[in-house]
């Protein structure tokens, strides 16, 4: 009973910021509006028991991706109003799209059926609860079967780190720095001249 | 009543939903485009775990952790090419992206 409740409770949040996510005048409250659609789904996964899950969702997307976000936002100078102009010209035939799309999805969820002798075909059977932790049990499966795919996501997540950073670094004209390998490569010719000064005149 | 898979799944398309009709509205806000691709990719990682744990098979779980890390790739590397476009064309109307005749 506790469980649809809290069930239910999570679901509405998250249902209701998402929508307000792309129906909100102001991109700051979407972005805001998105966190809260991360956290409540956050507690939907703990409530099924995916805590691993759940934390990464967290931390990865409110405490980066979301906050990433909100930093775009707020740096870019774009007059909003202006582009939210057309919002009710593309509605119906969004509105047509969306709920095509819905009856679908909910006319497959409704249709499937499991396959009975699905048991004998499992990846990775979950281990009993009261033996290990989901992150445990998680991580048992991260450095053993899937190393290679897990390093293979670190290294996507370098080579997204290295293309961003590529993208938006410029070398800016008129900014001074400092050269420590040129400082330090100098030599008394460069650095010293000797003339002879005739006595009563200047150089 | 109990909550079973058939629960999660509805929530899922309903999300999944949102985030089409998200990019259909804001046609012209490429961050709320960006922020619907978002809602799209949590909605798949609900379904993924709501099946793995139902299934009692983890892989799913694993899966999602990999989406989550692609999502927050595509999120860094859509969000830095969004702000080089704006520096040099001062504006992120989708309409003014035209620069290769697509």
């Amino acid at each position: 009973m506790l469980q649809a409740l809290c069930f239910y409770l999570f679901a509405i949040v998250t249902v209701g910021s998402a929508f307000m996510v792309i129906a909100a005048r102001n991109p700051v409250h979407s972005v805001l509006f998105l966190i809260l659609a991360f956290f409540s789904s956050a507690g939907l996964f703990v409530l099924i028991g995916a805590e691993f899950i759940a934390m990464i969702l967290v931390i990865v997307y409110v405490g980066a991706v979301a906050v990433l976000f909100l930093f775009v936002v707020m740096m870019l100078d774009i007059n909003f109003v202006q582009l939210r102009q057309g919002f009710l010209q593309y509605a119906p035939i969004g509105a047509i799209v969306g709920i095509i799309l819905l009856v679908e999805l909910l006319m497959i969820g409704a249709s499937w059926i499991s396959e009975p002798t699905f048991a004998g075909s499992l990846g990775a059977p979950t281990p009993d609860a009261s033996l290990t932790t989901n992150t445990d049990a998680l991580g048992q499966l991260f450095y053993t079967t899937y190393v290679y795919l897990f390093q293979g996501a670190g290294m996507i997540l370098l080579v997204a780190m290295i293309g961003a950073i590529v993208l938006t670094h410029r070398t800016r004209a008129g900014v001074r720095k400092q050269k420590i390998a040129d400082q330090v490569h100098r030599d008394r010719r460069e650095s010293i001249e000797i003339r002879s000064v005739e006595p009563g005149q200047g150089i | 009543m109990e909550i079973g898979l058939g629960h999660y799944l509805t929530l899922a398309a309903i999300l999944f939903t949102l985030g089409v009709l998200g990019i259909f509205l804001n046609r012209k806000n490429v961050i709320i485009i960006l922020m619907s691709i978002e809602l799209m990719l949590l909605a798949v990682n609900i379904n993924l775990v709501a099946f793995s744990v139902f299934l009692n098979d983890l892989v799913g779980q694993v899966f999602a952790m990999f989406v989550l890390t692609v999502a927050a790739g595509e999120a860094a590397i859509g969000l830095a090419i969004l702000v080089v476009y704006f520096r040099s064309r001062g504006s992120i109307a989708v309409e003014d992206i035209n620069l290769m005749k697509g």
